[in-house]
């Protein structure tokens, strides 16, 4: 078998220290030395189904918009209506180009009336920044990448809220799912406290303050509070199947420049009825001209073999129409399911495709989306 | 985890113990430590040539799928079947869990191997990268 080492030069998270002392291994994601798994990917994804886990998602980029014309820009920028949300509640949305591909996907949320902290991926933050600078020359709004101010942790997990709840003395059960609040954890004031994850669960992920004592001493107590109800820290291997089976699209794989919001089918986030947005006008004619060509779907695999990243579909005849987007074990699941693109005419759940795996096709078939979904 | 005296090793991370002209093949700790969870390994069929240097099946954990190399050329006399049903026994115990059995063609090229102070020092070079 071969092996490869990360590549050197790579951005640390303020809790770097923890996760090489928790033997933790490391890959380079979005430019970055990431723990991607601590004790085992499958234990730590089934932790986070029935139990918790504390993810370390530090890496991931906050862009500040502020000033009387803030929510003007972000009605800009995003395809989500941002003038739906109250104070103190977030939503997902994505950063589109003309032509309605995507730039990014990301989440808004409404600090004030003049204030939005946009969250977005690590490996396009830079960029993301730069453009909405861009972008937004013709706002009355300020454009600050507080990225490096804020080290983010994400607790998922049916007992999530049990575990933070001994840590902070905010009522944490009142807070609905994709809002956030402002409260003291763990001692440390001012932690934004939002009900959101990427795992599936029911969770938090929280923003603390980025220098190295609290954000460690944080991601301690949160280990700490969580090992009775058996906690354990994740990594981005785990991260990547959990929102694989929850069918939750991941930057440069399901969704980039080069797919659109219609092909992705993510148009619930989309709201054409909004007055103005970049990439509204050629989503509209794609929608006219008749909608997309082809869509993402479900696939579980019918017969041994695992479909992966790059790998072709086939149709019933051994033609290839499509390709995989993300494909891996199901670890809760225990199944083998995959993320793919192909024709519409070919999207239908129970339609028999396959996937070729080393030269070999394995036979597949369209199921419906997500593959998981939690109970209530 | 030690690294059995009696075994050989290719710089792919498989191992090999010989018993006159068969060899049982399987992968060594730092490749199971380095895939993570292993849920799969393709293996080929009593019968099949293998040829020293090339791929002889593969290895699946969730995260990614790795060919393994044949430390010999030979014949396959039997593939493990127990590994179907528990693959995870690869990263619990793999210098136990073989995966095939091979009557060798060419014993010479067990020359070629390395010993199992070589691929420890090899590992440790990789691993400080």
């Amino acid at each position: 078998m071969s092996a490869s080492a990360p590549a050197a030069a790579l951005r640390k998270t303020p809790l770097y220290a923890l996760h090489r002392a928790l033997r933790a291994k490391m890959v380079d994601f979005g430019g970055w030395e990431m723990p991607v798994e601590y004790s085992g990917l499958i234990a730590e994804h089934m932790a986070v189904r029935t139990s918790a886990g504390l993810f370390d998602v530090s890496h991931m980029g906050e862009i500040q918009l502020r000033g009387p014309e803030a929510l003007d820009a972000v009605q800009h920028f995003c395809m989500n209506d941002a003038s739906k949300l109250a104070e103190g509640q977030a939503q997902y949305s994505a950063l589109l180009t003309e032509q309605g591909t995507f730039l990014d996907d990301i989440l808004v949320h409404k600090l004030s009336p003049n204030d939005y902290l946009l969250v977005v991926n690590a490996g396009t933050c830079a960029k993301d920044f730069a453009w909405m600078r861009q972008q937004s020359q013709r706002f009355h709004c300020h454009v600050s990448d507080y990225s490096a101010y804020y080290s983010q942790l994400a607790i998922q997990g049916p007992q999530a809220l049990a575990i933070l709840q001994t840590l902070t003395p905010v009522d944490l059960a009142a807070i609905k799912n994709y809002w956030f609040t402002w409260g003291t954890v763990c001692g440390v004031a001012n932690v934004l406290i939002a009900r959101t994850g990427y795992t599936g669960e029911d969770g938090f992920e929280i923003y603390v303050p980025a220098d190295e004592a609290i954000s460690q001493r944080i991601w301690s107590e949160v280990r700490e509070a969580g090992n009775a109800f058996g906690l354990l820290p994740c990594g981005l291997g785990a991260r990547n199947t959990l929102r694989l089976e929850a069918a939750m699209p991941l930057y440069g794989h399901e969704i980039d420049e080069h797919t659109n919001v219609f092909e992705a089918g993510l148009e619930r986030f989309c709201k054409l009825d909004k007055p103005e947005f970049l990439g509204k006008q050629a989503l509209i004619a794609a929608r006219d001209a008749g909608g997309p060509r082809r869509k993402l779907v479900g696939l579980e695999m019918m017969e041994r073999g695992i479909g992966r990243d790059g790998y072709r579909v086939l149709d019933a005849t051994g033609q290839p129409i499509g390709l995989v987007t993300s494909g891996s074990p199901a670890p809760f699941l225990q199944k083998n399911i995959a993320l793919a693109y192909v024709p519409v005419e070919q999207s239908a759940v129970g339609t028999h495709l396959a996937v070729e795996v080393r030269q070999q096709p394995v036979a597949a078939q369209v199921v419906p989306l997500p593959f998981y979904r939690r109970k209530k | 985890m030690a690294y059995p005296n009696h075994y050989r090793y290719t710089r792919e991370h498989e191992w090999i113990a010989i018993d006159g002209t068969t060899g049982t093949i399987g992968i060594t700790d730092y490749a199971q430590n380095s895939l993570g969870d292993i849920v799969f390994a393709d293996l080929p069929k009593v019968g099949a040539t293998v040829t020293a240097g090339q791929s002889f099946g593969s290895v699946e954990s969730v995260k990614a799928v790795s060919d393994l190399y044949a430390p010999v050329s030979g014949t396959v006399t039997a593939a493990n079947e127990e590994l179907n049903s528990s693959p995870e026994k690869i990263n619990s115990a793999p210098h136990e869990s073989w995966m095939i059995r091979v009557q060798l063609s060419n014993p010479a090229e067990l020359n070629g191997l390395l010993t199992a102070a070589q691929y420890e020092a090899f590992i440790a070079e990789e691993t400080a990268h």
